[in-house]
C-alpha cells in the first residue's frame, strides 16, 4: 500500500471512508427491499391467520396464530405429494442433466475433433429459449394428432408413445429441462477445462496414458469444483420448478393444479386467496432449498477437499 | 473470420492426425438433439392449422400459412402480440441495464476497496442466492400491492434489478482486471472516487460487464412466474406470460395452435439472434475459472 505523505502532490485525494458504501449501497438497498424484507414479511404472515370473531355473523379478525400454519402444511398430503413428484422430477432430471453436459464437455476438449464449435454453439443455444416456450414448443411435440414422435413410431409400426400419462409425464417434463440445462452446464464445465493447463496432458500422454484415462484420472477431479457449482444452479432449479407444468398443464390431465409444492403455494395464494396457509408452504419450500444446498455443498466440499489432499 | 481460423486449424491438425471420430458424431448428435425441437418450431409455423395436423411433422407447409400465420397472430386481440413484444423488450432491457450498472458498481466496490463489514456484505448478497426467487416472488407482489406498484411495469422492473450472481461476477473480474495502481494515479491527479470508477475502472470491466448483461437479459425475458405473479392487465404482460395465456384460451380451439406456435417462433427469434451474434463474448469461464481449487 502506498500511503500519502507531506510530498505527494498537493491534489492527492484520500478515499473516503464513505466512498466504498456509495458502490455498495444500491445493491444493499435492494436486496434489504427485494430479498429481506419479503422474506421477513412472509414469515410473519405464516404465523398469522383469520380467526372468525364472535358468534354466526362474527367479524373476520387477522390474529397470531403461532405454528398452526406450519402444522396444517405439515399435515397437507397434496404438499409433500408435491414434494415426492419434485424429488423424483430431479431424480430424473439432474444426473442426466449433469452427466451429458460432463460427457460433452469432455467430448470437446478431445483432441482431433470435427465440428466442435458447431456442436458446442447448438448444444448451448436452448439455453436462450425461455422455459414456457420451450415447455410449449415441446408440449405441441408431445400432444396427439401434432407429434412427430408419435408419427414416427406410427410410421415404424410401433406402439405410439403417451406423453401425458401419470407416469411418463415426469419424462416428458424432465426432457424440457434437460433439453434447456445440458448446454450452460456444458460450457461452465468446457471452460472450466480449458483453464487447466496443457501441461499435465503431455505429461501422462508421454506416461502412455489415453485419451481416456486422462479425462477419467485427471480432468475429472478438476471438474469437481465446477460440476459441485452446476449442482447446486440444478438443485435450486428443480425445487422452484413451476413454469414447465404450469405451461403444459392446459394440453393435458396429468397435471394436477398442485403437481409441485410452488404450484400449490400460487393456488393457495391467489385462487383460495389463503395467504396465510400460502405462505408457511412456501417457507417449508425455502427451508428445504436452503437446508439442501448448504447439505450438497458442505458434503462435496469435504469430500473434494480430502481427495485434493 | 475466426471460423476460417479454426477450420483451417484443424485441416492443419488433420495432415498428420486421424479425425476422433465416435466424439465428432456423439457430439453431433446431442447438436441434432438440441437443434431438432427447434427445426421442427420454424416447420410448423409456416403451416395452416389443418395442415399441422396433416402434413409431415417436419415438412413445412408451402401455401403460404407463415405469412397467414402471422397475420392471425397480429390481429389477435387488435395486436396484444406485438406489445407483449415491445413489454418484453422492455423489461429485459431496463431490468439489465439496471442491473449491470447496479453489479458493476457493487462489483467494484467490494473488489477494489478495504472497508469495514465488507465480508459481510458480501456474504450477505450472496447468500441472497440462496433464498429461492420463487418462494420470493410471492411475497414481493403483497409487499408491492401494499405500496400499490403491484399491476405495474415497476412491479416487474424493479425486482429484476438486483443479480447475486452478477454481482458476484463483477466482484471476480473486477479483481482480475483493474489494476490499483492505475486508481492510484488517479487519486494523485485529485480524481473524485466516482470519476475514477467511470474512467478508468470501467472500461477493462466491459468484456465482463457484457456477460452479465445477456444473462440478465435472458434471465429477465426468460422470466415467467414474477410478471405472471405481478401483472394482472393483458397488456402489460411479456411475452411469456401472454402466450400462456394464448395456449390456456386455445387449447379448446386448435385452430389457435398455429398462431401460438408462429407466437413462440417469433419471441424466441430475437433471443436466438442476441445469442449467436454475441456468443464470442460469453466470459462463463468467470463462472467456471472461480470455482476452481
Amino acid at each position: 500500500m502506498t500511503t500519502p505523505k507531506t510530498h505527494a502532490k498537493r491534489r492527492y485525494r484520500a478515499v473516503h471512508p464513505l466512498a466504498p458504501w456509495l458502490f455498495v449501497g444500491p445493491a444493499i438497498i435492494l436486496s434489504l427491499t427485494m430479498i429481506v424484507a419479503p422474506f421477513v414479511y412472509s414469515i410473519l404472515q405464516s404465523l398469522r391467520g383469520i380467526k372468525v370473531a364472535g358468534g354466526g355473523l362474527g367479524r373476520r379478525e387477522e390474529t397470531f396464530v403461532g405454528f398452526a400454519n406450519y402444522v396444517t402444511a405439515a399435515f397437507n398430503p397434496e404438499l409433500w405429494a408435491g414434494f415426492g413428484r419434485m424429488l423424483w422430477l430431479g431424480v430424473i432430471t439432474i444426473p442426466i442433466t449433469l452427466g451429458l453436459a460432463l460427457l460433452f464437455a469432455l467430448l470437446l476438449d478431445t483432441p482431433r475433433v470435427r465440428l466442435a464449435r458447431f456442436s458446442r454453439i447448438s448444444i448451448f443455444l436452448p439455453f436462450a429459449v425461455p422455459g414456457v416456450i420451450a415447455s410449449l414448443m415441446w408440449g405441441f411435440m408431445y400432444l396427439p394428432g401434432v407429434s412427430p414422435f408419435r408419427e414416427l413410431a406410427a410410421n415404424l409400426g410401433l406402439p405410439q408413445p403417451n406423453f401425458f400419462t401419470r407416469d411418463s409425464v415426469f419424462w416428458s417434463i424432465a426432457n424440457i429441462n434437460i433439453w434447456g440445462g445440458v448446454g450452460f452446464n456444458m460450457v461452465i464445465l468446457y471452460t472450466a477445462l480449458r483453464g487447466i493447463g496443457s501441461e499435465l496432458y503431455d505429461a501422462a500422454r508421454v506416461d502412455g496414458c489415453n485419451e481416456w484415462q486422462i479425462a477419467r484420472d485427471i480432468k475429472l477431479p478438476l471438474l469437481l469444483p465446477a460440476l459441485v457449482l452446476t449442482g447446486l444452479f440444478s438443485l435450486i432449479g428443480t425445487i422452484q420448478t413451476f413454469s414447465e407444468p404450469t405451461t403444459l398443464a392446459p394440453l393435458t390431465d396429468a397435471l394436477s393444479s398442485t403437481w409441485v409444492p410452488m404450484m400449490l403455494v400460487y393456488r393457495d395464494t391467489f385462487v383460495a386467496q389463503n395467504v396465510y396457509g400460502g405462505a408457511a408452504s412456501a417457507m417449508l419450500i425455502a427451508l428445504i432449498t436452503i437446508v439442501s444446498s448448504v447439505v450438497l455443498f458442505w458434503i462435496t466440499r469435504r469430500r473434494s477437499a480430502g481427495g485434493m489432499a | 473470420m475466426t471460423m476460417d481460423i479454426t477450420t483451417a486449424r484443424q485441416r492443419a491438425r488433420s495432415h498428420h492426425r486421424r479425425i476422433a471420430w465416435l466424439p465428432t458424431i456423439i457430439l453431433f448428435i446431442g447438436a441434432l438433439y438440441c437443434l431438432m425441437p427447434l427445426y421442427w418450431l420454424v416447420a410448423a409455423t409456416s403451416k395452416y392449422p389443418g395442415e399441422l395436423f396433416a402434413l409431415p411433422s417436419f415438412m413445412p407447409g408451402f401455401s403460404g400459412g407463415f405469412i397467414d400465420n402471422i397475420v392471425g397472430l397480429s390481429n389477435y386481440r387488435g395486436g396484444r402480440y406485438w406489445l407483449w413484444t415491445f413489454n418484453s423488450l422492455l423489461f429485459a432491457v431496463g431490468g439489465a441495464s439496471l442491473s449491470t450498472i447496479v453489479s458493476a458498481a457493487a462489483g467494484y466496490g467490494l473488489a477494489k476497496y478495504n472497508f469495514a463489514g465488507k465480508n459481510v456484505v458480501f456474504a450477505f448478497l450472496l447468500g441472497a442466492v440462496l433464498i429461492p426467487g420463487v418462494v420470493l416472488a410471492v411475497p414481493q407482489y403483497l409487499l408491492m400491492s401494499r405500496i400499490g406498484l403491484a399491476g405495474t411495469y415497476w412491479a416487474v422492473l424493479i425486482p429484476s434489478i438486483l443479480s447475486p450472481l452478477g454481482i458476484y461476477l463483477c466482484r471476480i473480474y473486477a479483481n482480475a482486471v483493474v489494476h490499483d495502481e492505475l486508481l492510484e494515479a488517479g487519486r494523485v491527479d485529485g480524481a473524485s472516487e466516482g470519476r475514477i470508477f467511470f474512467s478508468i475502472g470501467l472500461a477493462p470491466m466491459i468484456p465482463g460487464l457484457i456477460t452479465v448483461f445477456l444473462l440478465q437479459f435472458i434471465g429477465i425475458w426468460n422470466n415467467f412466474l414474477l410478471p405472471f405473479l405481478m401483472l394482472s392487465d393483458e397488456r402489460l404482460f411479456p411475452l411469456t406470460v401472454g402466450l400462456y395465456t394464448m395456449l390456456n384460451a386455445g387449447t379448446e380451439q386448435p385452430g389457435m395452435y398455429t398462431f401460438i406456435i408462429t407466437g413462440a417462433f417469433l419471441s424466441i427469434l430475437p433471443l436466438v439472434a442476441l445469442f449467436l451474434l454475441l456468443q464470442r463474448y460469453w466470459r462463463l469461464d468467470l463462472i467456471s475459472g472461480s470455482v476452481k481449487g
